[in-house]
């Protein structure tokens, strides 16, 4: 299982934040698991298009190259705006 | 991370105890909520973070901080939840030896903060609420 996180607007365009997920085998990277999340619907589709969206694998941000294996906690999010 | 508020001269007053005569200078530096960004009046923000995640960054920029600019101690607070204008929202304070470095890290770190650290801003303006970054608005 992977554990998929989603935050800020992504959270609201996707109407959810958090979810658990068995990961198709032929899956390995997080680009390949942004696109397997995309099949997902239209809506799911567009809100994942964004280029400016920033990916964490485990809690550090990573590339879309980054590796994805079972266990693996990856999150999804805007550019960030906080202090 | 905290909900709740913070004050200013209390942190300030921890790290100069903890320092315990090591340091010669203590920088801070508090933001606070304005009631207008990008033109628009905002009456309230709500700040939303990843939990986990943002300890880790932070913890990574204070160490950093602290090896880059031999720091004797630093603060980093960082409220989440509803603001209101005006509201204190993020501190920062370094000390070191000398001024130079104490000024250099806090600087650093807060600008670091605002680049790495997974935080986002939602504003209520009078046309309704709005992610700040999101398309159609500025960079807060």
């Amino acid at each position: 299982m992977v554990r998929l996180r989603y935050f800020a607007s992504l959270r609201e365009a996707l109407g959810t934040g958090e979810e658990q997920v068995e990961l198709p085998g032929r899956i390995a990277t997080v680009q390949q698991l942004t696109s397997w999340l995309q099949a997902r619907g239209p809506h799911w589709q567009d809100a994942l298009a964004d280029p400016r969206l920033l990916t964490a694998r485990n809690q550090s941000l990573v590339d879309r190259n980054a590796a994805v294996q079972d266990g693996d906690e990856i999150a999804w999010f805007p550019p960030v705006t906080g202090g | 991370m905290q909900t709740a508020d913070f004050d200013p001269g209390v942190e300030l007053e921890h790290l100069r105890t903890r320092c315990g005569g090591q340091a010669g200078a203590v920088v801070s530096f508090t933001g606070l909520v304005r009631d207008r960004n990008d033109g628009v009046q905002v009456s309230r923000m709500t700040l939303e973070h990843y939990p986990g995640m943002t300890e880790k960054v932070l913890g990574e920029l204070a160490a950093r901080a602290m090896s880059e600019w031999s720091l004797h101690g630093c603060i980093l607070v960082h409220r989440i939840g509803p603001l209101a204008p005006n509201d204190r929202i993020v501190f920062v304070a370094t000390a070191a030896a000398h001024r130079k470095d104490a000024f250099r890290a806090c600087e650093f770190l807060i600008d670091e903060l605002k680049t790495r650290a997974p935080l986002w801003k939602q504003e209520d303006t009078p046309a309704g609420t709005r992610w700040v970054g999101a398309p159609g608005s500025e960079r807060g």
